[in-house]
């Protein structure tokens, strides 16, 4: 049978994309804090002002005739990312990782021609990837240099660690890796493979590639059930902080860790998605009840850490 | 957080307030339900004739005052005469002329629908009745009769219709024999209703029968009984009254009366039609001038825009439906509704067809333009003009080509087609051609879905015609808004969460 019954998923603690948006966004994210998540250059100036690790910024292009200007920001790096301050969904990132006598590569090897920069920066100013058409501004920023310990775990790109944080406790996180499907790109839906994480160790406890379960990277034959996240801690704490500082309840974060510089935050999103649930195999709605079922006075992040950390923990389903 | 029960009360109240706006519309005004439903009409004419005495005449003529017929249209036709029409509960209709010789003819022509409410609710309690006095030649035979009946009666309808047996009678007593040889029997009737003080008058009724031509009024007997009048047909010796009879005048007076003239005469023509509910509702609506909420009062012209507008929220509801229900992902949210609207003009395979080559043909020209790196506002913009482009030269191809089917393509909307072709162009660059045929795919099938919706006869006689629908239509997207359920689609997505049983 290939469709579930309701209440099958229902027992199973699966949230849906209807109550997550009635219950969960509309009552916990107030509409006034959005910008904070959805513009990346908000969030990136209050994580710094948080003390909260991002990746560099090498600069910001607000107008059409600063497009010129990229090819002598980027001047001397071996590589830098192209955003829009108000993408979704992973739209509209340009990765160059490879910068050769002023020529530009992408991870793949494929070359990217100024011109094509430019148009696609063009294109991020108009507003073609922000949400509802806005104008937009783009970001360059520096290459993550990523950590070599996930070596074989990704391909082509820079794995990240998405975790759902409610009410500033990390209730769930996985591990994104990108593959050859997904075009070096973390998202699940493009084909990145989705690395359930246990909340207590930062272990793989589950893989899944197009929502179906794998036990190896498909590119890489990386065998994917054990897998320790490094800098857990940091990367509790930290997603636990995004919460004080954007005051949205129901928040996803991204992050990656760097070779050098540990955990950076790559972004908030207000809406993050439910395929978390298919990584983990396990439905997020019972500690999403359980948080909102504590009462008592408001705790600090290392009392939120070590709570999600006593209560969220899983045993590996491989 | 606050209680849902004002919401929940809010949306009953819409939904109520919408099926009874509707009902009340139904019945009312006599809106047909269904589309294409027949009523039947008939057209009665009415001559008076009478002499002219070359001095002033005056014709006072009764008027159909039915509650089982409306009148839908009514006019005179009377050169030279004066006329007033009142309308009081006795409907009259005045022709007068200072000077009046030889033979006159008046018309009066009427146009009736039947209702259906064949009872006759009396407005008020008649006035106690004056109690017959028989002439002494007929007393004691009448009495006789009167008193046996009466005591074996309960009621004023049961005296009545024991009456009414009697007279019918095959083997008469002497006693009624005796006073049918004098009186007819629907006045004997009457009389001895009105020995005993019960409460009964004349009616006068024209029976319907289709294409009939000098036909006259017949005397009927009406008696009170809890607030009704009920009818007697003496002479056919039955109770009740047939739907193909109209009551000409029911306060027993006279129907026409002429002073200033001869041999007057009334004669009666009948033809029976059958026309569409609607039509009919229509001009009974506009007769009542009904300030009634009805878009029947626009111009023509805004009619026809609304009976397109008013297709939208149909459209709107199957959208929501599925995209909150089933869980179908589209491009554009409301995109499919408005090529929906344009697949109503085109019809649906040349919609789909048209629709498929503007958007392809789009794609490939996007696609050259793409290269040329313009800025996001003026690439749309070109697609836009280039649309008009592709949409004017397929309008003419067919028609050099003779297929009428084509010339409709123009009702596409063409800004919505180029953000189409501008969204899928660049999901075709970032997510392969795959995805654009996914969300393509999706954006025609809700739209075709819709279009199915809102094309259908019966919602369009809906959604125009009982406007509460609406309302109905409100309260559903509302409801629809606080759905936490699972879609469709999620029944399968999170399927591996349950596990292989």
């Amino acid at each position: 049978m290939k469709y579930a019954w309701p209440w099958e998923l229902s027992r199973a603690g699966v949230l849906n994309m209807n109550k997550r948006n009635i219950s969960y966004i509309g009552r916990y994210n107030p509409r006034k804090h959005y910008k904070r998540v959805d513009d990346k250059l908000i969030t990136k100036q209050l994580a710094l002002a948080n003390g909260i690790a991002v990746p560099d910024l090498i600069g910001v292009v607000k107008e059409q005739h600063d497009i010129e200007q990229i090819p002598g920001m980027v001047l001397g790096r071996s590589g830098f990312v192209i955003k829009p301050a108000k993408g979704s969904g992973g739209k509209g990132i340009l990765v160059i990782t490879r910068v050769e006598n002023g020529r530009y590569f992408k991870a793949n090897g494929n070359e990217v021609t100024p011109n094509e920069i430019y148009r696609h920066v063009s294109n991020t100013l108009s507003g073609l990837f922000s949400l509802g058409g806005k104008p937009d501004v783009a970001l360059v920023e520096g290459l993550i240099e990523f950590d070599p310990i996930f070596n074989g775990v990704s391909y082509e790109g820079v794995p990240d660690i998405r975790l759902i944080v409610f009410k500033g406790f990390p209730v769930m996180g996985m591990l994104r890796c990108s593959t050859a499907a997904s075009d070096g790109k973390a998202n699940l839906h493009q084909g990145a493979v989705g690395i359930g994480l246990d909340i207590a160790t930062g272990r793989s406890l589950h893989a899944v590639q197009f929502d179906v379960p794998v036990d190896k990277h498909p590119d890489t034959h990386f065998p994917l059930s054990n897998i320790q996240v490094p800098h857990w801690e940091t990367l509790l704490h930290t997603a636990s902080s995004a919460y004080e500082m954007c005051e949205l309840g129901y928040l996803g974060t991204d992050m990656v860790l760097d070779k050098n510089r540990g955990p950076l935050l790559l972004e908030l999103n207000a809406r993050p998605g439910l395929t978390i649930q298919i990584a983990n195999g396990k439905g997020i709605l019972p500690r999403l009840k359980h948080v909102e079922s504590l009462k008592g006075p408001a705790m600090s992040v290392e009392q939120r850490v070590e709570y999600a950390k006593k209560h969220f923990c899983d045993k590996p389903l491989f | 957080m606050h209680s849902r029960k004002p919401f929940y009360i809010f949306v009953i109240l819409l939904f109520v307030t919408g099926i009874g706006a509707s009902i009340y519309r139904g019945m009312q005004h006599n809106v047909p339900f269904l589309p294409g439903e027949q009523v039947q009409s008939w057209a009665i004419d009415a001559k008076i004739s009478f002499n002219g005495r070359n001095k002033p005449a005056e014709v006072q003529f009764s008027l159909p005052n039915d509650p089982a017929f409306d009148i839908l249209v009514e006019n005179t036709t009377s050169p030279g005469y004066g006329l007033t029409i009142t309308n009081e509960s006795n409907r009259k209709a005045i022709w007068s002329i200072r000077e009046a010789s030889g033979p006159q003819s008046l018309f009066y022509r009427v146009t009736l629908v039947p209702t259906g409410k064949l009872a006759l609710h009396a407005e008020q309690e008649p006035a106690d009745t004056e109690l017959y006095l028989w002439p002494a030649t007929e007393k004691t035979a009448a009495e006789q009769i009167v008193e046996d009946v009466w005591g074996r009666s309960a009621t004023n309808l049961s005296f009545a219709k024991q009456l009414m047996t009697l007279i019918n009678d095959d083997n008469q007593s002497q006693n009624m024999s005796l006073l049918l040889s004098t009186n007819n029997s629907t006045k004997l009737f009457l009389q001895m209703l009105h020995t005993k003080g019960v409460p009964a008058r004349y009616v006068s009724g024209l029976l319907l029968e289709d294409q009939r031509r000098r036909q006259q009024l017949t005397t009927y007997v009406q008696v009170y009984q809890d607030g009704e009048w009920h009818l007697f047909d003496v002479q056919n010796n039955k109770q009740g009254r047939d739907n193909n009879l109209v009551l000409w005048e029911h306060a027993g007076g006279s129907v026409l009366e002429v002073m200033g003239g001869s041999n007057s005469l009334v004669n009666f023509s009948m033809l029976q039609d059958t026309r569409s509910a609607l039509a009919t509702s229509i001009d009974m609506m506009m007769t009542d001038d009904a300030m009634d909420f009805s878009l029947y009062q626009l111009p023509l012209e805004e009619q026809s825009l609304f009976k397109g507008i008013l297709l939208i929220p149909i459209g709107v509801l199957v959208v929501v439906f599925l995209r909150v229900i089933v869980g179908i992902k589209t491009s554009g949210t409301f995109m499919p509704v408005l090529i929906a609207m344009a697949f109503i003009q085109t019809t649906l395979l040349t919609g789909l067809i048209g629709f498929l080559l503007i958007v392809s043909f789009g794609l490939m020209i996007r696609s050259y333009l793409s290269t040329l790196n313009l800025l996001l506002i003026s690439r749309i913009s070109a697609v836009i003009i280039v649309v008009i482009f592709i949409i004017g030269l397929f309008t003419l191809i067919s028609f050099k080509l003779g297929l009428s089917e084509g010339l409709t393509i123009t009702f596409f909307p063409m800004i919505i087609l180029a953000w189409t072709i501008e969204r899928m162009s660049i999901l075709w660059e970032e997510e392969g051609p795959k995805k654009v045929f996914v969300s393509g795919g999706g954006s025609l099938f809700v739209a075709t879905i819709a279009y199915l919706a809102m094309s259908n006869t019966l919602v369009q006689h809906w959604v125009f015609n009982f406007l509460g629908i609406h309302l109905v239509i409100l309260a559903l997207v509302l409801v629809m808004g606080q759905y936490t359920g699972y879609r469709l689609t999620e029944l399968k997505r999170f399927k591996p969460l349950v596990g292989e049983k």
